[in-house]
Order: structure tokens, then sequence, then C-alpha cells
């Protein structure tokens, strides 16, 4: 085949996929970034009211908003904690499972595996109901029923970092695990021939063989739980009271689709697109490190 | 003595982590009154299927089971056609802007797609007054959406798969006369069938587990609903039918543990970071 049939070729099998990802990704990126810079409310949707270009006036009332800053450090905060809680869960029991017989390995994976592939929406659900103020049964058996775990600030941001812990520690677990047994025998055997202790083993051989997978799990669970929107939205009704619990994420919903407030919406969007940007890169740098093919 | 400690805890963290699975399915199988009694007992002598019945007569479960359904099968296939002849033009041939395009495809997937609520709800708006069945409100629009996020994936991953089929066996196949429209689809799709069927699992588990596009697309049309949005609107404050509401969580899980099961050891070898609702 020539070098022009080939592109022709090539081209002809890509148009379906350009098709799709032109249209419902990058014209919507462009849009984004459109949207973000024009006073775009309910008057200009519905009415077909002129649009005001304020260029970066919505990211100015941003950054001059009291509750945008709030919203920021609680996004940070919130993802920080999930992050921390499923990377010590997961590395525990990805230890612990490397110490037990098959069979109790395979019966705790099976469970992980279970909390893993639970949708959201229904996971958030069953949560709601396992610490349901009157019939719940985490209520029941700690004997303080009448409890609302989701109306104060903190236990409600609480409940919903326990959530997302549980479906995600399973994939910090697994991989952990992966990574430990792939660990070549010698290695170890060598460092107990040395003399090393357990603890200096674990430390001095084990960490740093796995520092690299340890990056990625990391990285890749700051941009899950950085974006966190469910979970949040089902278990606190969209926001938590008077908006207390509202992550970045949520708070660009609730500005755009509740309030109106598209073009600001749409610049949240645009911040929160840069800062994953941003960790995202971190993320291919440490692939590359780890020697994964890009 | 000490490993036998050990092995006694992780039990003990698998039937916590298992817990709340466990109580999903034993209180959509509980009778009512043993549901919002104040004594929850993590045990029943009267299972019963009348939650179900309920999830699926009075919150007509079973259409917006259908619609999701639908809507994750239409993606699924969909996604196969294109990503597959999209990945067979990215590693078979050679031409110029190749590698611009493969750079592309890894940016865009790093693009949150929940900052893109926006924009799609707008562009979802005037396709919809041209083409209504792909318009807000409409099924076509969660598929639209869903199509486009599950594609730079899938071309990515099939790019190992296709690259795999040796370049001999095309020219075998040429020689034997036959077409490249039939190498294409009678040689080299089903070689590359098992790349698809995981790639198909994880748009699947996408399309599937999608709260937030459901939530923003289908406004008004409560018959178009999908199960997560569906789940949502019967959690009403202080007066939840509790019954239903694990009865239909329990629906929706099903389908998503199974396929979660076909594809584990694939997720482990590094896939996973496309998975997670």
């Amino acid at each position: 085949m020539t070098a022009k049939g080939q592109g022709r070729t090539a081209f002809a099998y890509l148009v379906p996929a350009l098709l799709v990802l032109g249209g419902l990704l990058a014209y919507p990126i462009y849009q984004l970034v459109l949207i973000s810079v024009y006073d775009y409310g309910q008057e200009q949707v519905s009415g077909g009211a002129p649009l005001v270009f304020l260029g970066l006036g919505n990211y100015q009332k941003l950054l001059a908003d009291q509750q945008f800053w709030t919203v920021l450090g609680q996004t940070v905060a919130f993802a920080a904690v999930c992050v921390v809680g499923t990377l010590l869960v997961g590395a525990f029991l990805a230890i612990l499972a490397t110490r037990v017989r098959t069979w109790v390995r395979m019966t705790l994976f099976l469970a992980a595996l279970g909390a893993w592939s639970t949708p959201a929406v229904a996971g958030s659900t069953i949560w709601l109901f396992l610490f349901d103020a009157n019939f719940g049964f985490v209520n029941e058996v700690l004997g303080i029923q009448g409890f609302s775990w989701t109306f104060d600030k903190w236990t409600a941001f609480g409940l919903v970092a326990a959530q997302v812990i549980w479906c995600s520690f399973p994939f910090v677990m697994v991989t952990l695990y992966a990574g430990i047994k792939a660990i070549p025998g010698e290695v170890l055997e060598a460092a107990a021939l040395d003399g090393a202790s357990a603890f200096r083993t674990a430390w001095s051989v084990t960490l740093p063989l796995l520092r690299p997978i340890i990056l990625v799990v990391t990285i890749q669970s700051i941009i899950w739980d950085f974006k966190v929107f469910t979970q949040i939205y089902v278990m606190t009704g969209g926001g938590g009271i008077a908006g207390r619990n509202l992550v970045l994420n949520v708070y660009a919903y609730q500005q755009a689709f509740a309030a109106s407030e598209y073009g600001l919406g749409a610049a949240i969007g645009v911040v929160m697109t840069v800062l994953l940007l941003v960790i995202t890169l971190f993320y291919l740098r440490a692939l590359k490190r780890s020697g994964e093919v890009l | 003595m000490r490993r036998w400690i050990t092995e006694a805890f992780v039990l003990v963290i698998a039937a916590v982590v298992a817990f709340p699975l466990f109580w999903m399915v034993l209180s959509a199988f509980k009778p009512e009154d043993e549901i919002i009694s104040a004594d929850p007992v993590p045990w029943t002598t009267r299972p019963t299927l009348d939650s179900f019945t309920r999830a699926l007569t009075v919150a007509n479960f079973g259409r917006y089971f259908m619609n999701s359904v639908i809507v994750a099968l239409i993606v699924v296939v969909l996604s196969i056609l294109i990503s597959f002849l999209a990945a067979t033009a990215l590693t078979r041939f050679r031409f110029r802007s190749r590698t611009t395009l493969l750079i592309m495809l890894l940016v865009v997937q790093m693009v949150p797609v929940e900052a893109l609520t926006v924009p799609l709800f707008f562009l979802m708006r005037s396709v919809g007054d041209s083409v209504p069945a792909f318009g807000l409100n409409h099924l076509g629009s969660l598929v639209l959406v869903h199509l486009a996020f599950s594609l730079p994936f899938a071309i990515w991953m099939l790019r190992g798969f296709v690259a795999a089929v040796p370049v001999e066996l095309e020219e075998a196949a040429t020689l034997d006369g036959a077409s490249r429209f039939r190498f294409l689809w009678q040689v080299l799709f089903p070689l590359v069938a098992p790349g698809l069927v995981a790639t198909s699992v994880l748009s699947f588990i996408h399309a599937w587990n999608d709260f937030l596009f459901a939530k923003t697309f289908i406004i008004s049309a409560v018959e178009n609903q999908t199960l997560p949005l569906a789940l949502q609107v019967f959690v009403k404050p202080d007066q939840n039918d509790w019954g239903a509401i694990m009865a239909g969580s329990t629906l929706m899980t099903i389908p998503v543990l199974i396929f979660f099961m076909f594809v584990q050891r694939r997720l482990v070898s590094g896939l996973a970071g496309a998975v997670k609702g």
C-alpha cells in the first residue's frame, strides 16, 4: 500500500472516533472555557437575553468569595483524609494478606471485590441505611438510637470519608499485594542472611522496592478522591445543610444547575480541571519512572 | 499460633468489609416490620420478596433497570466497533499525525469529565432541538456522553491487542484473496476479542454507575431515568421505604458484581485506573 493510501484508509477508520471525541470531548472542553468568561444565567439560557462578556469576571468573583475558599479547603482536606485512610487500610491489609493461608486471603479479597464493585449510589445508600438514626444497625449496636450521623458537619464528612475508603481501599490493597508478591524471594533471603530484622527488611528493602507502585496508587487515589461527587451528593443530600458539606465538584453542580449561575459553575470546572491536570502531570512522571510503557 | 491470630483478624476484617453488602441483601429480603423495627437484628426468620415486588411495581424499578441496560449495552456495542477501527488505524498504519493523535488520546483521559457537565448540558439541549432522541430527557444523550468518555481508554487498551497480532497474518489473508474488509472483521476482530471483553466490561460499569450525567440530563422525563437516579429519587427524608431501596440497590449491584468477577484479574494488572464511580 502506498503511503498516501495508508493515510487515507487510516483516516477512514478513525473518522467515527474523531467525530465522537471531537464533538463530545474536545468541543465541550472549549465550550467550558468559553462559558466561564460569560455571565451565563437563567435569562441567557431560557430568555434569550444577550450574553455579557465578563473576561475573568467569574474567576475574580470566585476568588473573592469566602465560600469558594471554604469549599476548596474542604475538598483538599476531605481528599487528604480519604487518600491517607485508603492507603493505610490498603497497605496494612496487603501486608497481612501475605501472611495468611490462601483461603483466608481469598475470603478477604472476595469481600474487598464486593465493596469495590458496588455502584457508588448503591454503596452510599447502604451506608446511609446502616447509619440511619432510628433504624440503622450501627446505632443499635452502639446504643445511640436517634443520633443523626449526617446532621453534624464533621460526622457527616467522616461518614462519607469512611464510605469512600470502604470502596477505594481494595484497589490499593490488591495492587500493593501484587507488588509485594513480585519482589523476588532471593532479595528478602539475602536481607535475612545479612541479619536484617523483619522491621529492617520491610523498611529498607520492601518499601524502597515498592516506592513506584505506592506513588502510582497514591496519585491515582488523589485524582479519584479529589472529584468525589456521588457519595457527597447522595449521603449529605446535595452538600449538607446550608451547603456545609460541599466539595468542589458538588459546588460547581449546585452553582450551575441549582443557582443557574452557569458561567460561575463552568469557572469552577476550569479550576478543577487545571488542578487535576497538575496532579496528572506528576502521575505521568511517576508512571514513567516506574517503567510503565506509555 | 501467631499466624492463627493474624488469620482470625483478617477474617474479622473481611466480615466487616462485606457487612454492608450482607446488610443490603438481608434487608431486601426482610419483611417490612423488621426493617422499621427499632431493634434491627442481623438475621431474619421470615424472608420475603415483598420489597422486590414493591421496588418493581410501585417504584417501577423494572423500567429503570431496562433503561440502564439499554444505555450501557448500546455504549458497549458502539465503543467496541469505533475503538476497534480506531485502534487498528493507530497500530497498523503509518501516517503523519499518528503521534499527535496518541498524545491527545492520553491527555483527554486526564480531563475530569465531571467538570464538563455545564457545556455538555447545553450541547445536549441544542442536539435535542434537531434530534430529540439524543437530546435532554432522552436516553440517547446518556449514550453519547458515555460513549465519548469510554472511547479514549478503550482505544488505548485495544492498541496493545491489535499490535500483538502478527502482520504476517494479514499478508497471508491477502494472499488467500481476502479483502481488507474481510480480514478486518473475520480475522482481526475475533483475535482481539479478549481485549474487547475487558474494555467493554469497563465501559459497561461506567455507564451503569453514572449518577451525575443522568441527574443533569434527565430532568423531567421520569420514564427515562436510569437506576442510580431512580434509587436516589426514592430516598425521601424521614419516610424512606428502606426495604424497597435495599431491593433496588441489590438489583443494581448484582450485574456489576458479576462483570467485576470477569475482569478482576486484568484489573489487578494495572487496568484498575479506569474503574470507580
